[in-house]
């Protein structure tokens, strides 16, 4: 099981990197989008300051959503997919390793940017700690529950639209803890209590995330 | 023996349809003799509020239609469960047949809770935690139906809303935690819509017979929509 | 509860809007779902024979 892990791993990772534009277009997404708020509500620095946490998380959140689509159209599309039910893997572990694959090259990312974008807003330094390892937790959630989306979507038409309407609900919670955490931090209180429960989401579904997932493929793919 | 044999006898689609019809009308006259019974104490026995004055007899249908829009999401998971798990095809079919009065009491939820709230806490939409929660459930429900409908294969359908109807129901308590958290942090005094300093008999009877009379209604409804699916599938 | 009169009962103590609002949208609501039901019976029965 560890190997085909490995090796769907290497795969997917390689595949990523043949590819830069898609995972640029999806980190340029998340920068845009970022941007676009001051503009639409003013420049104000205390307001801007005060609802950094929360943009940065929402578009990490957009962005995240955007390069799902992705995950499995191409394999579905050239039948790799169809070998990967049909093998000897367990599923839910190949699942589990693309999410892994998806998360490197789109969740990660977005917590090497963010303090950019933190800049942008003043953010205040000390603060970089604690919206970085938010995002470190919550973007892998991001990449479990849509990567379930994303499976029930399979090859379906309108795609990318309905899976954000299945998925951003699903989303809230991690919106709201990983954005929490920042302000509370910024409020001088403790932000443990929500990066605990980050990290419990992270935990929790990616014990039962996998599971989800490969029912789906198989419910989309008889 | 014989209720064993009683429960798998009406597992299928043929021998529950004449049942379905006979039970959606029982509940169907046994919803509007409640209803009528609720809305008579809601507007003649229960007394006028000294706080809110009559505004506040929005409560009678407000907190039964969220009570029914919650159930009903519940007892859809449920039915999508038991169709996933043991391949039944009418299980799947009460799932779908639930979904679309689940979806409609959410909205009258979020109406009344408005115009509820506009009177008594002075804006339409307060971000209060429950009704925040409710519009979530909103989009859970409205989620559900929009995948079924975009997929033109049944059986797929059934079991990719089935999926998404289980992992939904799981993550509904998530949800609500997390709201009701977010709300205490950015409202500090919360106001709760629901918190009603001191119930009156008339009140709390008031809205129990509006709730009974909405969960017969929604069975009715229930019935009524598997029976339409029935015929158009076999 | 005595309302003085229909007009009271009616005006719902300044209320009107919002009580008759939400009482209104409800019963609407329930009569669409009611209609749409009654129309897909129609046209399922049609279909079915």
């Amino acid at each position: 099981m560890i190997a085909a892990i490995r090796c769907v791993l290497r795969r997917d990772l390689l595949l990523a990197l043949r590819r830069p534009s898609d995972v640029a277009t999806a980190l340029l997404f998340f920068v845009i989008v970022a941007s676009l708020f001051p503009l639409g509500v003013g420049a104000e620095p205390n307001q801007l300051r005060a609802i950094a946490p929360g943009v940065i998380w929402v578009s990490a959140l957009l962005s995240s959503m955007l390069s799902l689509a992705r995950l499995f159209a191409a394999d579905h599309a050239d039948g790799t997919l169809e070998q990967m039910l049909l093998g000897a893997a367990p599923l839910g572990a190949v699942a589990a390793a693309k999410v892994l694959a998806h998360w490197l090259v789109a969740g990660l990312p977005l917590v090497a940017i963010a303090p950019v974008i933190a800049l942008q807003y003043d953010m205040p330094v000390p603060l970089y700690g604690t919206l970085a390892l938010s995002l470190l937790l919550g973007t892998p959630v991001l990449s479990f529950i849509g990567a379930i989306g994303a499976a029930l979507t399979l090859g379906l038409r309108g795609g990318g639209v309905l899976l954000a309407l299945l998925v951003l609900p699903l989303y809230v919670p991690v919106l709201i803890f990983g954005a929490g955490s920042v302000d509370m931090a910024a409020a001088g209180l403790s932000a443990l209590g929500q990066l605990q429960l980050l990290a419990a989401l992270l935990v929790v579904s990616a014990a039962f995330a996998p599971w989800a997932i490969a029912t789906a493929l198989r419910i989309s793919m008889e | 023996m014989s209720t064993a044999i009683k429960w798998f006898w009406f597992a299928s689609p043929q021998t529950f349809f004449p049942l379905a019809g006979r039970v959606a009308v029982v509940c169907a006259i046994g919803a509007a003799l409640l209803g009528a019974a609720g809305l008579y104490v809601g507007f003649f026995v229960a007394p006028t509020d000294a706080q809110q004055g009559d505004a506040y007899r929005i409560i009678f249908i407000h907190v039964a239609a969220a009570w029914m829009s919650m159930f009903l999401y519940v007892v859809m998971a449920f039915w999508a469960a038991i169709g996933l798990a043991f391949n039944t095809r009418l299980s799947a079919m009460m799932a779908s047949a639930i979904a679309p009065t689940g979806a409609m009491f959410t909205f009258v939820a979020l109406w009344t809770g408005a115009l509820w709230g506009r009177p008594a806490w002075g804006a339409y939409w307060v971000w209060d935690a429950r009704l925040t929660s409710e519009l979530i459930l909103l989009f859970l429900y409205l989620g559900f139906m929009a995948l079924q409908a975009a997929i033109d294969d049944q059986r797929r359908a059934d079991r990719a809303g089935a999926l998404l109807a289980i992992v939904g129901v799981v993550n509904v308590p998530i949800i609500y935690y997390s709201v009701q958290w977010w709300n205490t942090l950015h409202q500090g005094a919360s106001v709760s819509l629901t918190r009603a300093p001191s119930m009156a008999t008339a009140m709390l009877w008031g809205m129990l017979l509006m709730a009974l009379a909405f969960w017969l209604y929604s069975i009715a409804a229930a019935l009524a929509r598997v029976r339409c699916i029935i015929r158009e599938r076999e | 509860m005595s309302w003085g009169s229909w007009s009271e009962f009616w005006a719902m103590g300044g209320y009107a809007f919002y009580v008759w609002g939400a009482y209104g949208v409800t019963a609407a609501a329930i009569a669409v779902e009611v209609w749409a039901l009654a129309r897909r019976t129609r046209r399922s029965r049609e279909t079915a024979s």
